[in-house]
């Protein structure tokens, strides 16, 4: 067992886990976030994206070990005080979801995206999300929630 | 709009009541939940399609850390627990009955295909489970396979079942043949087609997962799973595997991510976890890896389809002769039989006033996973052939691939098709004129030009099809076959001070019930969008249900929780008569109001609910007290949404890649609660059927090695292959439901692959290129391309 500390969601958390133990296993199953999903096996779906140190990352593809000192931010750390992000709202409002199982690391995935890329076009919103599948949405409102998000917190800043 | 908006809820694109727990990350799903002492079951699979179990040797998983038990097909049998059953019994051309094999939750003796489950470890940690199951000693002694409908049917191919000579399951036909031998004697020209459905694999985004508790004190059962149907769930696995009441067995579906048909089906895992729970007195969990999905959930569609189409020189329609060969896998899940005959001949008529029409299905076993409905259900595959063969006629008569169309539509309605079904309402002239607006059509050959231009390949296709969905009375599919009734149930429950539970027995994965039928029932009640909740998969909350498959949730769901309202509105009238000081018959309600009529004297619903409640002043020896009702609602026809789909593509020739360049929908699915709802529907069907024919292939090998095993070999759509969608609706009411609603979970996965092939067609048919099958990847694409030039040369 190997014993690592680091933030997540801004809170410190310290844990023993084994060398082996992935970072999505570290986040389900010992500290119960299970708003990080796991849709595949083979690092392909983007289901369990999360930030580290403010850069998405699967975290099915990264051991927990890895992630000692660093800062995490998953699903359930991104809407501050009650107020959801402004992705989160984006997705609401252009029904970017549906059966809701891609949908945490669609946003973060996508939060990223803005933070590279303040006005993406649609063809870079596409692109940039090769790496997440959703069998639901055909990612119609996906993008359009994405593209919406980014010109909305363009005109804020 | 916000949620506490009154009034006329129905129609307007309300973002969904559901969403911020999943935003958020508080979504549960069954992987999500851990009951105390949980145990964890790792499955063992087969590594061979076909193979004779020798021996197996548990005892070092058995000693190995962490491991509470190992189970094998021998201790399923000796526990007597039961075949996983089949749900639809089809009749044989001769009258006989189809072959139906037994279907064990862990084999025993002879695994049928890669992944048949032969022993579970169950053990304290999942990775105790997994380190343990490798322990397992299996000597197998392998068989020759048969993986395609192709091989199947061939002369001497290995038998997946002694039992189906052949490898025949059921040999099934629907309408006349005479007539129709008849068309083709007087036929101007008979055009041919010969098809593949591709087998695909749903791949909802949640794999699958079930826990089994078993409450000692109680004498109890649950089941936690990722299922479409709960009700249905606890009915098969109750009363036909494990003999359990039904007051002894509760099965909860809570959240879950995405279904599309794979989780409709009774899984031998459900089992396995809910049985060895009371075997070992622990919770068992069990949750699927990807690879696992893939060899383990029921795969869509795989099918060989024939058809002979007569026509005459004006393009009139004169007959059609369909035979299908449908892959079922190595075992009968629990609606396959259904799919290629009930669902898919029953809609060879199409949207076309074809007057004789025959279909001959043939179902055939495979050393494949069971092949079962997937969004769309056999709609697809008759949408698919008809689409294509109506295509191939325009050309070879030398017409229009439209007016072809045109020229057969049905326009009058009610309308007897020859293959059963009798059609309520439609208008596809409607929804073809629309398309085509919204596909720019007459600028079409503008941008075909400029495709050429840069040495690029233009095409466009059609689709206007048909499907029938809600399925439908009771008592026509039980004479047909099917061992269930197929009608839904609902409960509404308006507590004191007026707010509303709805239960229904319809499940939402992903289709946002929470919010349609709440805007269904705050109107009904004049109540805002915030005082309705909608409740689901729970046998323990949920009276019954038959759970949602089919488009049926709103049509069939919606309408018995409309009854039910309606119950609960008539109930008010009787207290608020009596509180108004009035005749019943002079109460009138509108607006959550009941008035005296002709009068300004009125009770709030909320004030008859809470009279209801506290019944002090009541018409106590008329009415009972509380205010509750319930609704089963039975079909009383399907109901047949229809459109027209317009795809335009763009081919390099170099490389064979098509690029989607514009697709449009225009849809009739009946009367819309939602339209923001419905268009993600829509969006969603187009996506799969846009990936059922480009991308998407479940392929073995010849050994029945399943070579698409992964997302790094089956190929997912991803956002970069898609343009956005235009879609667009042209309401024609269905005329036999309270709603008006026809339903549209899986128009778009129906209605779009032929449209995509049409236009791959299009834009290839001048290289002499005249067939391609799904998926039109880029190599078979080039190809085609490749042979048709080194012919031309």
């Amino acid at each position: 067992m190997t014993a690592i500390s680091l933030k997540v969601n801004q809170k410190p958390v310290s844990a023993e886990v084994e060398p082996r133990t992935l970072l999505v296993e570290l986040l389900r199953e010992h500290l119960g976030l299970t708003g990080t999903h796991v849709g595949c096996d083979t690092s392909q779906c983007g289901a369990c994206v999360i930030h580290v140190d403010g850069v998405s990352v699967k975290s099915c593809t990264m051991l927990a070990v890895e992630a000692d000192g660093c800062e995490v931010t998953t699903i359930e750390g991104l809407a501050q005080g009650g107020e959801l992000h402004p992705m989160q709202k984006a997705f609401h409002e252009h029904h970017g979801l549906q059966c809701g199982f891609c949908t945490p690391g669609m946003i973060l995935s996508a939060v990223d995206l803005l933070k590279r890329n303040r006005k993406p076009s649609e063809h870079e919103v596409r692109d940039w999300l090769e790496g997440n599948i959703c069998r639901c949405t055909g990612y119609h409102n996906i993008v359009k929630a994405v593209l919406s998000c980014a010109e909305q917190t363009k005109e804020a800043t | 709009m916000s949620e506490s908006t009154t009034g006329r809820l129905v129609g307007a694109p309300i973002a969904r009541k559901e969403d911020r727990r999943f935003l958020v990350g508080t979504g549960r799903y069954t992987d999500d939940l851990n009951r105390p002492k949980q145990t964890h079951a790792v499955i063992l699979r087969s590594p061979h399609a076909c193979a004779k179990i020798v021996s197996m040797d548990t005892s070092a998983a058995a000693a190995a850390p962490g491991v509470v038990a190992v189970y094998t097909g021998k201790d399923i049998a000796d526990d007597k627990v039961g075949s996983i059953p089949c749900g639809w019994q089809i009749t044989n051309k001769d009258g006989s009955k189809m072959v139906e094999p037994p279907h064990p939750a862990l084999v025993a003796d002879e695994v049928r295909h890669v992944g048949d489950q032969v022993a579970v470890v169950i053990a304290e940690t999942k990775a105790q489970a997994k380190a343990a199951v490798n322990l397992i000693e299996v000597e197998y002694d392998p068989l020759p396979a048969v993986a395609t409908v192709r091989d199947a049917v061939a002369e001497g191919a290995p038998l997946v079942w002694a039992e189906a000579p052949g490898n025949t399951c059921f040999d099934w036909h629907l309408g006349e043949k005479a007539p129709v031998d008849e068309a083709f004697k007087n036929a101007h020209k008979i055009v041919e087609i010969e098809l593949v459905n591709n087998r695909v694999i749903p791949n909802a985004m949640e794999p699958r997962a079930a826990i089994g508790e078993y409450d000692a004190a109680t004498d109890m059962l649950t089941l936690y799973t990722t299922s479409q149907n709960p009700h249905l769930i606890r009915l098969l696995l109750g009363a036909f595997v494990l003999g359990v009441p039904e007051h002894r067995l509760r099965v909860v579906a809570p959240d879950v991510g995405g279904g599309f048909g794979s989780k409709i089906f009774h899984y031998a895992e459900e089992a396995i976890v809910v049985w060895a729970s009371r075997k070992i007195g622990r919770p068992v969990k069990w949750t699927a890896e990807r690879s696992e999905s893939f060899m383990s959930d029921a795969h869509g569609r795989d099918t060989v389809m024939r058809a002979k189409l007569a026509v005459d020189k004006d393009g009139t329609f004169l007959g059609l002769h369909v035979q299908n060969t449908a892959n079922m896998g190595a075992y009968l899940s629990t609606f396959a039989t259904s799919v290629p005959t009930y669902l898919s001949g029953t809609l060879m008529a199409g949207v076309y006033k074809t007057p004789a029409v025959y279909v001959e299905v043939r179902a055939v076993f495979t050393h494949t996973v069971p092949v079962d409905a997937y969004r769309g259900a056999g709609r697809p595959e008759a949408t698919y052939m008809l689409e294509r063969l109506v295509d191939k006629a325009a050309v070879e008569l030398g017409m229009d691939r439209l007016e072809i169309r045109k020229k057969n539509f049905i326009r009058t309605f009610p309308y007897q098709t020859p293959v059963a079904l009798e059609y309520d309402t439609g208008d596809y002239d409607a929804t073809l004129a629309m398309a085509l607006e919204k596909a720019d059509h007459e600028n079409y050959p503008a941008r075909k030009a400029e495709s050429e231009k840069r040495g690029k390949l233009r095409g466009i296709g059609y689709s206007t099809y048909l499907e029938a969905c809600g399925i439908a009375p009771s008592a026509l599919v039980g004479a047909l076959g099917c061992r269930a009734g197929l009608y839904e149930a609902a409960s509404v429950r308006v507590h004191p001070t007026g707010s509303v539970s709805v239960f229904t027995g319809t499940h939402s994965h992903g289709q946002g019930h929470e919010t349609t039928f709440a805007q269904l029932v705050a109107d009904q009640l004049g109540l805002t969008l915030d005082k309705v909740e909608v409740v689901h998969g729970d046998s323990d909350k949920i009276p019954f249900g038959m759970g949602t498959y089919g488009s049926r949730s709103l049509s069939v769901g919606g309408s018995a929780i409309v009854k039910a309202v309606d119950k609960i509105v008539a109930k008010g009238k009787k207290i608020a008569a009596h509180l108004l000081e009035a005749a019943e018959s002079d109460i009138e309600f509108k607006d959550g109001k009941y008035t005296v009529a002709g009068t300004d004297k009125s009770k709030a619903f909320a004030e008859i609910a809470f009279a209801a409640y506290v019944p002090h002043s009541y018409p106590i020896d008329k009415v009972e007290p509380g205010l509750e009702e319930s609704a089963f609602y039975d079909p009383k026809n399907f109901t047949f949404p229809a459109g027209s789909h317009v795809v335009e593509v763009e081919i390099d020739p170099d490389t064979g890649v098509v690029t989607v360049e514009n697709v449009v929908a225009a849809d009739d699915v009946g009367v819309i609660i939602n339209p923001l709802i419905v268009d993600g529907q829509m969006h969603g069907g187009l996506a799969q059927g846009i990936g059922q024919a480009l991308y998407e292939e479940a392929v073995y090998d010849e050994s029945g090695q399943l070579m698409s095993g992964s997302y790094m070999t089956y190929s997912m759509p991803r956002a970069a292959d898609f343009p956005m969608f235009k879609v667009g609706n042209h309401v024609t009411a269905c005329t036999h439901n309270p709603i008006g609603a026809k339903g549209v979970g899986e128009v778009g996965a129906i209605g779009v692959p032929p449209a995509v092939i049409n236009a791959v067609l299009d834009a290839l048919r001048p290289l002499g290129v005249t067939d391609i099958q799904m998926p039109a990847t880029p190599e078979k694409v080039w190809r085609a391309i490749q042979d048709a030039r080194s012919k031309a040369q």
